[in-house]
């Protein structure tokens, strides 16, 4: 009696590990040859490894679920005569010091794949069917001729073609330099090589490689590691501005000259203060690895700004002692820091919600992503003049959407609707921004 | 008036003439071809072929020149001497040989050869005015193939003295000064002719460069060659006229002074125009390119059922283009579908050295958007090329810097003509460099500088 031992088997395409999704078998089973004993998962395929020859299972090695590196050993079974554990161990010495590839075992050209991969990458039975013998199985593409360019082929070819009623523009060739070959032609003829496609145009096959760095790299860590963490739960609201604008058209008519121009945004953040007083908890932060949230009195409102380097987030602290040509003077100091590159680190941390507007690129609906540690951030959609059902008539009415999105580990549904709810009263009534309580 | 019907009805039998003529019998097409002279057009009759028969004995002779006092190769002879009616006779006989080949195979195909001046009355009618009185021909299909004619320098009419190629190999004796206007092709074939048989040439061009067809590269190995022959070059000099006494031709030189070159014979070869006066084409209602009958890509004209081939139709004026040509037509004609979709039309310079050119050259590439890659092998270093003194000159690979894929194949050298059958077929079946690099070319012979050249195109040259 010996011991055979099954690895993880190359499945190719230079995957090097594979994920055990099923074991059929457990130790103590006995098997025959070609019964199914594992499924392992690479992300192209599931591949069913069957057991080369008749044995009792004496191990299995690796749970469920667990990458598993292609050449390790798998199961062992006792089997018959010598087993292959000498084989294997030898592979593995030359493997450690050759650093030769894993050899593959005996059992991967007998791998099975999955009748449902299987479908997926064999082609359309009618094809098969119509192929002619002698046409290579896999449908000849090739490369894609520029607009303008001839087709490249011999002259018995050219002349086939003409004979046959085909424009050679059509055909692809799998030659060197794209050249049609009678082999390219008969599959198009029988259909198993699709026409070239009718735009003919080339597709742009250059790949630039960019270094994720700086402010890229920390956009992209903190986005991940937002939206990895963070439940969000989004939540979209209409707001008619009418008044509002009404109002700001009013205020910048009338500015005087300390005073600067007014945006939306100052009104947003003003309404955010005071709703922030009914719902205290959505300024804060959530340190989830401690389980404690630190509500905060005040109101330090990040302001998402475009940068040329990126997503920059400058904070306008105590908001809530801010007027609104306070909160548009700050706004734009802030804004205007982080363009040039001024703005210091102090200005960049410690917000505890986020506004954020693309202005008139706002679109209809956004899905924010939270700045973390912060559980609450509003997004501000485009205002338009839309069609309002109003007494009886459509009447046109400037609407703007609120799309905003909540850690729904901290706030509920209920809350962050009650929050909006009051931010939306708040700007269809302008009134009541100046309001205190 | 007699009056004849067919299928198809050729006028002109040159090159493109007969060839439809022959497919087109060979198809079953009711066939008639028209034409004035002996068939073979000006291919067989005044052009190629009696041009290159005077080239070999010109080469025949200067070989023999060669050996007189002793050379290198340690051969010694006495003075030769050269009888020029004689090698004329056997030309002509060469030509006439042809001209009964040519019948003879428009006969065993069926085609009824008409021989007379064929004048079109309408896209489908021509009357031929043969020796037995005028005949006119009715045609479902015509293919029009008449071909081109030497330019004539309206200062310098063709005369006694003022020649053309027609005239030029046919001369009763060598003469003693013979003035070429015109450095093209035509005019450096003959001129170089000429000097191996003891005339004293001068070579008058207009622009700045001889074979202004071709590169500079290329053209430079057969430059130096003219010098050695003794021919005399003289560029950017434009032919004026006659001497007042007729003994020479008034050249003004490129510094505006005027010359008079003596000359016994000057041989104009300056170009060649279509002919498309004297056939009732000006009457039809034929769609014109400049100075050529416009065509499509199966060579059809702006008149249905009316097909144009050959020099008619433009450049490049030569035969191979309009043999391939009438074969198509004929075919279309026969039912089958076909466009002219030739990758090349090789060209040969029969100078000493030759150049032959095919596909496309490193600057018309580059002017296409091409990046290329080019490879040049001379014959230096080419063991036959050695062999038989012939070591000036090269081979020239274009192919495409991203597939390799050739372009165009070039070579000036002793004999190279031979090797444009392999430079088109290259071209034409796709050739990329590693197919011909590839390709076990046989040792000793001048074609391993093909292959060497695209070796070093591909960076890896092996005699070199």
């Amino acid at each position: 009696m010996g011991i055979h031992k099954i690895q993880m088997p190359d499945v190719g395409e230079g995957i090097t590990e594979a994920e055990i999704v099923e074991w059929n078998v457990k130790p103590g089973d006995v098997v025959k040859e070609d019964d199914v004993l594992a499924a392992v998962m690479t992300d192209k395929a599931t591949v069913e490894i069957p057991c080369p020859t008749d044995g009792t299972v004496v191990e299995i090695k690796g749970e469920i679920g667990e990458m598993t590196a292609v050449g390790s050993v798998i199961i062992a079974l006792e089997v018959e005569g010598d087993g292959n554990e000498a084989e294997i161990a030898a592979a593995e010495a030359k493997h450690a010091t050759a650093d030769t590839p894993p050899a593959k075992v005996e059992a991967a050209p007998a791998t099975k794949l999955d009748p449902k991969a299987k479908a997926a990458m064999a082609p359309p039975k009618a094809a098969e069917a119509l192929k002619p013998k002698g046409v290579p199985q896999n449908a000849p593409m090739g490369v894609p001729r520029a607009v303008g360019e001839k087709p490249l082929a011999s002259p018995a070819v050219r002349k086939r073609a003409m004979d046959a009623g085909i424009k050679l523009a059509y055909v692809h060739g799998t030659g060197p330099a794209g050249r049609i070959s009678h082999d390219d032609l008969d599959a198009y003829i029988s259909g198993a090589s699709v026409p070239v496609g009718v735009s003919r145009v080339t597709p742009n096959l250059r790949v630039d490689e960019i270094k994720v760095i700086g402010l890229r790299r920390k956009i992209a860590q903190r986005m991940q590691d937002a939206k990895q963490r963070i439940p969000h739960i989004t939540y979209v609201e209409e707001v008619d501005v009418t008044e509002l604008e009404k109002l700001r058209e009013h205020l910048n008519a009338n500015r005087k000259e300390h005073q600067p121009k007014l945006t939306i945004l100052p009104f947003i953040m003003k309404a955010m203060v005071l709703a922030l007083k009914d719902h205290p908890k959505l300024s804060s932060h959530y340190d989830d690895s401690a389980d404690v949230l630190y509500q905060y009195g005040a109101a330090h409102i990040g302001m998402a700004a475009q940068t040329p380097g990126g997503l920059m987030v400058p904070v306008i602290r105590h908001a809530e002692t801010l007027d609104v040509h306070g909160l548009a003077l700050e706004a734009k100091r802030l804004a205007d820091a982080a363009r040039s590159g001024d703005i210091t680190r102090d200005e960049l941390t410690g917000s505890t919600i986020t506004l954020s507007s693309l202005g008139r690129m706002g679109g209809v609906v956004s899905t924010p992503v939270i700045n973390s540690p912060e559980v609450a951030i509003v997004g501000v959609n485009k205002v338009a003049v839309r069609p309002v059902w109003q007494d009886g008539a459509f009447i046109p009415r400037k609407i703007m959407n609120l799309s905003s999105s909540f850690d729904h580990r901290i706030v509920d549904g209920w809350d962050a609707a009650e929050f909006i709810q009051r931010i939306r009263s708040l700007l269809e009534n302008p009134a009541t921004l100046f309001m205190e309580g | 008036m007699k009056t004849l019907e067919c299928n198809l009805l050729i006028l002109g039998a040159g090159p493109g003439g007969y060839v439809a003529a022959i497919r087109a019998g060979q198809l079953g097409l009711d066939t008639i071809i028209v034409d004035g002279q002996a068939p073979g057009g000006t291919c067989l009759n005044v052009g190629c072929i009696p041009s290159k028969a005077l080239i070999h004995a010109a080469d025949e002779f200067e070989k023999a020149t060669h050996n007189v006092g002793g050379n290198i190769l340690g051969i010694k002879a006495g003075k030769p001497s050269l009888d020029l009616g004689k090698t004329i006779k056997w030309k002509d006989g060469i030509v006439d040989r042809l001209n009964k080949g040519v019948a003879g195979l428009l006969k065993k195909n069926k085609v009824k050869l008409l021989v007379g001046w064929g004048t079109m009355t309408d896209g489908k009618t021509c009357v031929v005015e043969t020796k037995d009185g005028p005949v006119k021909v009715t045609a479902k299909n015509v293919i029009l193939a008449t071909g081109s004619e030497p330019v004539e320098i309206p200062s310098l009419p063709f005369g006694d003295k003022v020649i053309c190629s027609t005239e030029a190999l046919s001369l009763e004796t060598v003469p003693k000064k013979l003035v070429v206007i015109g450095g093209g092709y035509i005019g450096l074939e003959l001129g170089t002719a000429y000097a191996k048989m003891g005339a004293d040439v001068t070579v008058v061009e207009a622009l700045d460069t001889i074979l202004s067809l071709y590169d500079a590269e290329l053209t430079k190995p057969v430059t130096l060659s003219l010098k050695k022959l003794g021919v005399t070059i003289l560029l950017g000099t434009k032919a004026k006229g006659l001497s007042q006494a007729g003994e020479g031709l008034v050249v003004e030189m490129p510094d505006g002074s005027e010359q008079t070159l003596a000359a016994d014979k000057i041989l104009v070869t300056v170009g060649r125009r279509a002919k498309t006066e004297g056939f009732g084409l000006e009457g039809l209602d034929l769609t014109m390119a400049g100075r050529f009958v416009a065509i499509g890509d199966r060579c059809q004209t702006s008149m249905t059922g009316v097909y144009a081939i050959g020099d008619l139709t433009g450049e490049p004026m030569l035969a191979h283009r309009a043999m391939a040509q009438g074969e198509m037509v004929a075919e279309i004609i026969a039912g089958e579908n076909r466009t002219f979709d030739k990758v090349c039309i090789p060209a040969v310079c029969f100078t000493d050295p030759e150049i032959v050119t095919a596909g496309l050259s490193p600057d018309e590439a580059a002017a296409l958007g091409y990046e290329t890659k080019i490879g040049i092998f001379p014959f230096a270093a080419n063991g036959r090329a050695m062999t038989m003194e012939a070591e000036q000159g090269f081979v020239r690979v274009v192919a495409r810097e991203d597939n390799h894929l050739v372009l165009g194949i070039q070579a000036v050298g002793k004999g190279v003509s031979e090797l444009s059958a392999t430079f088109a077929l290259a071209l034409e079946m796709g050739a990329c460099l590693e197919d011909i690099a590839g390709t076990v070319h046989a040792h000793p012979t001048q074609s391993e500088g093909f292959q060497e050249a695209a070796l070093k195109a591909l960076g890896h040259a092996l005699h070199i």
